[in-house]
């Protein structure tokens, strides 16, 4: 497949725009000009792509939504704030490809008739920081943003807005609560941000990678990128595989690669020639893949016919000398210091779930704890604003579901 | 009090949103700068900044895991051991601190050279365990390592 998303990323220089422009950067954007943005909802529409932020909603219907209300101003919102663990696809495009996005954002503005964009990058980042203001600097010096870009009287300004360790920040209403200026916890929907979104207006709310698929998208043509990767959700995917392997890294390739493949071809196996123990397809809040149920394809749709999910596409991959319960331990850690603490049975359910698995880990398991834990567990799902508190409990549920025998092991031969 | 160029600054950054109640949290970063930590004057200020309550200014800093509440160490090391980093050794890397600079998680060393600070995901998982010690990547991360970079900051 040819690279779409990490091209020219091997040239030190790939985030200069005058590297951009060498391979044909900001095309796309002149390309995009000569179309009614109508027409460039449809062509997005055509090309199947769906939000690569983890939930994976068809992105031109988001689209439509926003373009349907006729309140203005609209604003675009691109969610930088990747901070599944796990991913670290969006700090590589931010870092080495930003004109790449910044073209898709001034596209997408256009399209949907939005003058201003607020790029939320977490607070992580401070490198990417510094390489996006170069590079938007870059942009308004060689009008791709401003009031009057090419000269063809679109107007379109960028902001940076500087998270500040958020998790939760992650959750588009809870971004836009931050951008705001407040903490971040997320709303109640509806109304959905396309309707009511920061400062009450519409606004469109798409993740670093999804944006950086649209130039492409524009200078192929919604048909030729649809039949790239898996029919029902096409388009390039970047991998990124960490934990236990030879080769850790992000990996383009076609969406719907299977998690084998990406594992053992792309990424080189496990480290050391071990065994597989268990793999997290898509960062710690999609449910766990014991070792030998790896042959699924990854994209949206097909992962939850195989008990997981696409998520980030973060693979995190763990060898068989790994402790699935230590790492239930950590990754309840993890839910616990980021829940918002809005939702009860999130703040409080998080913090039992993670107290008895604290007390297996330490050898001060209790009989009945795995049941308590799949009770609790089964009480926060579904109960809560977001997300999050769903990804804790579905991170317990798969590990007690595959690995039951572990935490038995570990209350009973404590 | 917030310096003359950081409410110059302030000033200009509210002009780029719709609500110049956005700036709280760019202005949390400047007050961070000034004073090196959110004191109770840092607060202060940024709320006669922003024309907000104390409180609102206290609440929303307090939210975030990257606003210091207290005051730091020279160098902040922060140090991620979520999955991908704890399964490659970040635990032993915490071990480290503790033994070689008495260093423990949310801690400053007795001479003010270091503070620790253990991070959710920072996005280093391709060379995990990864740190960043102020605005400093760092990944790769082994006893050794750590301790041969720590010796560049003072």
């Amino acid at each position: 497949m040819e690279r779409v998303l990490l091209k020219n990323i091997e040239n030190p220089n790939s985030a200069d725009i005058n590297e951009y422009l060498k391979i044909g950067g900001y095309k796309s954007l002149s390309k995009a000009f000569a179309l009614q943005p109508k027409d460039i909802i449809e062509e997005i529409k055509k090309s199947g792509l769906r939000g690569r932020g983890g939930a994976g909603f068809p992105t031109g219907m988001k689209w439509s939504f926003a373009d349907a209300d006729p309140r203005s101003p609209k604003y675009l919102i691109c969610n930088a704030d990747e901070g599944e663990p796990g991913t670290f696809k969006d700090r590589i495009l931010l870092e080495r490809n930003p004109h790449l996005l910044i073209e898709g954002i001034v596209i997408s503005g256009y399209a949907l008739g939005a003058q201003e964009g607020f790029i939320y990058l977490r607070g992580e980042y401070p490198h990417a920081k510094d390489v996006l203001s170069r590079a938007i600097k870059q942009a308004y010096k060689n009008n791709y943003l401003g009031d009057n870009i090419l000269g063809k009287g679109v107007r379109f300004h960028i902001t940076v807005y500087q998270g500040a360790g958020a998790y939760i920040c992650g959750e588009e209403t809870a971004l836009i609560e931050s951008l705001e200026g407040k903490r971040g916890q997320p709303r109640s929907k509806p109304p959905f941000p396309v309707n009511v979104g920061a400062w009450g207006m519409p606004t469109i709310v798409n993740n670093v990678e999804t944006l950086s698929n649209v130039p492409y998208i524009i200078d192929v043509g919604g048909e030729v990128y649809s039949r790239i990767g898996s029919k029902d959700c096409p388009g390039p995917k970047l991998y990124c595989v960490s934990g236990c392997v030879e080769r850790p890294g992000v990996y383009e390739l076609p969406m719907g690669t299977s998690l084998r493949e990406i594992i053992y071809k792309h990424a080189g196996g496990i480290k050391g020639g071990r065994g597989l123990k268990a793999v997290f397809p898509g960062g710690i809040s999609t449910p766990v893949l014991p070792g030998d149920k790896i042959d699924c394809p990854m994209d949206f749709v097909s992962m939850p016919k195989f008990d997981s999910m696409l998520g980030s596409g973060a693979v995190i991959v763990m060898d068989e000398s790994v402790c699935m319960v230590k790492v239930a331990l950590r990754s309840l850690r993890f839910f616990e210091h980021e829940s918002c603490g809005k939702c009860v049975p999130c703040r409080e359910g998080v913090e039992w779930l993670r107290k008895i698995v604290e007390r297996i880990e330490y050898g001060k398991g209790r009989e009945g704890d795995i049941e308590l834990l799949s009770q609790v567990a089964e009480t926060i799902s579904g109960r809560t604003f977001c997300p999050l508190g769903d990804g804790a409990a579905c991170m317990v549920l798969a590990m007690i579901k595959h690995f039951r025998y572990e935490f038995e092991e570990h209350i009973k031969n404590r | 009090m917030l310096s003359e160029t950081a409410i110059k600054e302030l000033e200009e950054i509210k002009k780029s949103y719709p609500d110049p109640k956005s700036a709280l949290l760019p202005a949390l970063y400047i007050a961070q700068r000034e004073f090196g930590w959110l004191s109770p004057e840092a607060i202060e200020s940024v709320a006669k900044a922003l024309n907000l309550p104390e409180a609102m200014v206290r609440g929303t800093s307090s939210f975030y895991s990257m606003f210091k509440h207290k005051p730091m160490g020279r160098h902040l090391i922060q140090l991620c051991t979520n999955v991908s980093c704890m399964i490659l050794g970040a635990e032993r890397l915490v071990d480290f601190l503790k033994n070689r600079y008495a260093l423990e998680p949310n801690s400053t060393t007795a001479d003010g050279r270091f503070s620790l600070m253990i991070m959710e995901c920072i996005g280093g998982c391709d060379v995990a365990p990864a740190m960043l010690i102020n605005t400093d990547f760092y990944g790769n991360l082994t006893e050794q390592r750590i301790g041969e970079i720590l010796e560049k900051y003072k």
